[in-house]
């Protein structure tokens, strides 16, 4: 098998097979959150707080006070790699051609060497997060087999973009390929590891900010 | 000075027929130079290089058309001009090229055999169009299947050059469902050395710089993984296009007569396969260096590359799905719906029964006996 055979594969049936199994996951995986469902609170809320739910998804999204003092290698590595990573998802030209491939929307793309600059800082904050959970022993007692399947599932797209982009190493044909198949493996393990926070990430942080308001929990 | 008026011109050399045509040293020695400079060689191989050609007796030639469309025989013969590189074919001994050749029927067939056992060993096999293996019938010349014609002439080859995608691999022929059982020259070919010039057509440069090389050193150029000289094939198209800086800045044609891409943006949106395709196509161009697909406006569709036609749509991004489709996604979404159907019934239903099994503890329960 050429390379270009090994693209055309990672491109069609694996990436078909990827998508279907990520879309049929994250459905699934909505319905089991949803289905479980909750016990109706029967006590008379604290304070009246509508849309404290939807204030949280917003709040609890931007850069809390003294994060800094409290933990500043977990806020801004987390901001820097979230961001690094969401430019090169959705603002990279070849990217949105895949998006619009999909769903007909499309938006206009970044120059390319931004696009780059934000994966390095993305690979960097990567690389400095596993560090400082391996050496926090809190973070490290937490963190299990699935927590560092997630890490590799998630730097291998950047870095083997990163390469193909810069012709690093191996032929640009196969690189290009590793690429595509390490974003097949993405897609698959999104559904069912905690990588599933990209859908469920609001949903929790709506659940929270209501469930807190009820009580008259600042949240 | 004209080469003719040089004293050490050797009667029956490529030199005397340079000479012949009028041909000075001065531009000879041009052509040489860039022939070094595209084969990726030092400057000091000029010179080694012009007397190496010149002095080389005419290089017995045997080139079969298999399963092709005369394209790349077309391409290598009606260049821009009539260009040193025609020249440099018209000096090889063409001994056999059913296309060209005025000889018909069984004088043509003489030939070739004749040229096969006066040169055996030392002839250069050229090889354009695949090799049916489904039946022998598909193809055949004078009564030969391409298979025994290939391989009868294979034997006393020094080295064979497989020019068009369709020898090197395959190529439409062996495009899905690949009707007639195609192959490449280097499928059936495992004992001899095999030079690659894929391309659909190939560049006549390309071939010019591969027997300029097989000239000069009695030896095929460094090649690739996939048999193609490195110096012609070693980087893609989209490297060295003159629309890759729009590429970088983002800046793409939406269709192919829209303004951005009369202002040479980058074609990658309209399907340009230029950035998997390993081709001097942005450098060499062709028509005397005139022009190139991308350059006229149409994206690389990747003809140098094996499996081209099967490697997904011409017209859509590199970046896309192939067959993805949004009803695919759709039926994700049903079976999905329908599994975490299944699963809350199951998890509602084991919630259930362990409400029903619940037992409620009384107080009598919890008070503690005294011993």
């Amino acid at each position: 098998m050429n390379h270009l055979h090994l693209l055309t594969f990672a491109r069609g049936s694996a990436l078909n097979w990827a998508l279907m199994l990520c879309v049929a996951g994250i459905v699934l995986r909505l319905f089991e959150i949803f289905g479980l469902g909750r016990k109706t609170d029967l006590a008379k809320p604290r304070i009246n707080s509508p849309g404290s739910g939807w204030h949280t998804i917003f709040s609890r999204s931007l850069p809390p006070q003294g994060m800094l003092k409290r933990e500043p290698v977990t806020y801004i590595g987390g901001y820097v790699f979230h961001l690094g990573l969401l430019t090169a998802i959705l603002f990279f030209a070849p990217h949105i051609e895949l998006i619009r491939s999909m769903t007909r929307l499309g938006w206009p793309s970044l120059p390319s060497p931004l696009v780059d600059a934000s994966v390095v800082a993305s690979i960097i904050a990567l690389g400095v997060l596993l560090a400082h959970r391996l050496n926090n022993p809190v973070k490290r007692l937490l963190s299990g087999l699935c927590d560092y399947l997630a890490w590799t599932a998630t730097l291998l797209p950047l870095l083997t973009g990163y390469m193909a982009y810069h012709h690093l190493f191996i032929e640009y044909t196969l690189m290009l390929a590793l690429h595509i198949f390490s974003v097949d493996l993405l897609l698959v393990l999104l559904p069912f590891t905690k990588l599933f926070h990209t859908f469920s990430v609001f949903i929790s942080r709506w659940y929270n900010g209501d469930i807190f308001g009820r009580k008259g929990v600042a949240s | 000075m004209k080469l003719a008026e040089k004293p050490d011109i050797l009667p029956g050399t490529v030199g005397e027929g340079l000479a012949q045509r009028g041909i000075c040293r001065r531009e000879f020695l041009q052509f040489c130079t860039a022939l070094t400079a595209l084969l990726a060689l030092p400057p000091t191989m000029t010179v080694a290089m012009a007397e190496a050609i010149s002095k080389a007796r005419r290089q017995s030639v045997i080139w079969l058309s298999f399963q092709e469309c005369t394209g790349c025989t077309e391409s290598i013969t009606r260049s821009h001009t009539p260009t040193l590189e025609n020249l440099i074919f018209d000096l090889i001994s063409l001994d056999y090229h059913h296309t060209l050749q005025a000889a018909s029927g069984e004088a043509a067939e003489h030939a070739r055999e004749l040229a096969m056992k006066d040169n055996f060993g030392k002839y250069l096999l050229i090889v354009d169009g695949a090799i049916p293996m489904g039946n022998p019938g598909f193809s055949t010349i004078a009564g030969i299947s391409n298979y025994d014609m290939l391989m009868e002439a294979a034997k006393g080859a020094a080295a064979i050059v497989a020019v068009g995608t369709c020898a090197t691999f395959g190529g439409i022929p062996k495009a899905d469902p690949n009707p007639t059982g195609a192959v490449a020259v280097s499928d059936i070919i495992k004992d001899k050395p095999i030079i690659n010039v894929p391309g659909c057509p190939p560049i006549p440069v390309v071939m010019t710089g591969v027997l300029a090389h097989f000239l000069t050193f009695g030896s095929i150029p460094e090649l690739d993984s996939l048999g193609r000289p490195k110096s012609f094939y070693g980087e893609t198209i989209h490297d060295h296009c003159y629309r890759r800086p729009f590429y970088d800045q983002g800046k793409f044609a939406q269709t192919f007569d829209d303004d951005a891409a009369r202002q040479g943006w980058c074609l990658f949106k309209l399907g340009c396969k230029g950035p998997v395709t390993y081709n001097v196509c942005a450098t060499t161009k062709w028509n005397d260096g005139t022009s190139f697909p991308i350059q006229s406006g149409h994206g690389c569709i990747g003809c140098s590359e094996p499996n081209f036609w099967d490697a997904g749509p011409l017209y859509e991004a590199l970046s896309m799905p192939i067959s993805a489709t949004a009803s695919m996604l759709g039926t994700a979404a049903a079976v999905g719906t329908a599994a975490g159907a299944a699963i809350t019934w199951h998890n509602r239903s084991t919630k259930a029964a362990a409400k029903a099994a619940h037992e409620k503890v009384t107080v009598q329960e919890l008070i503690r006996e005294d011993k």
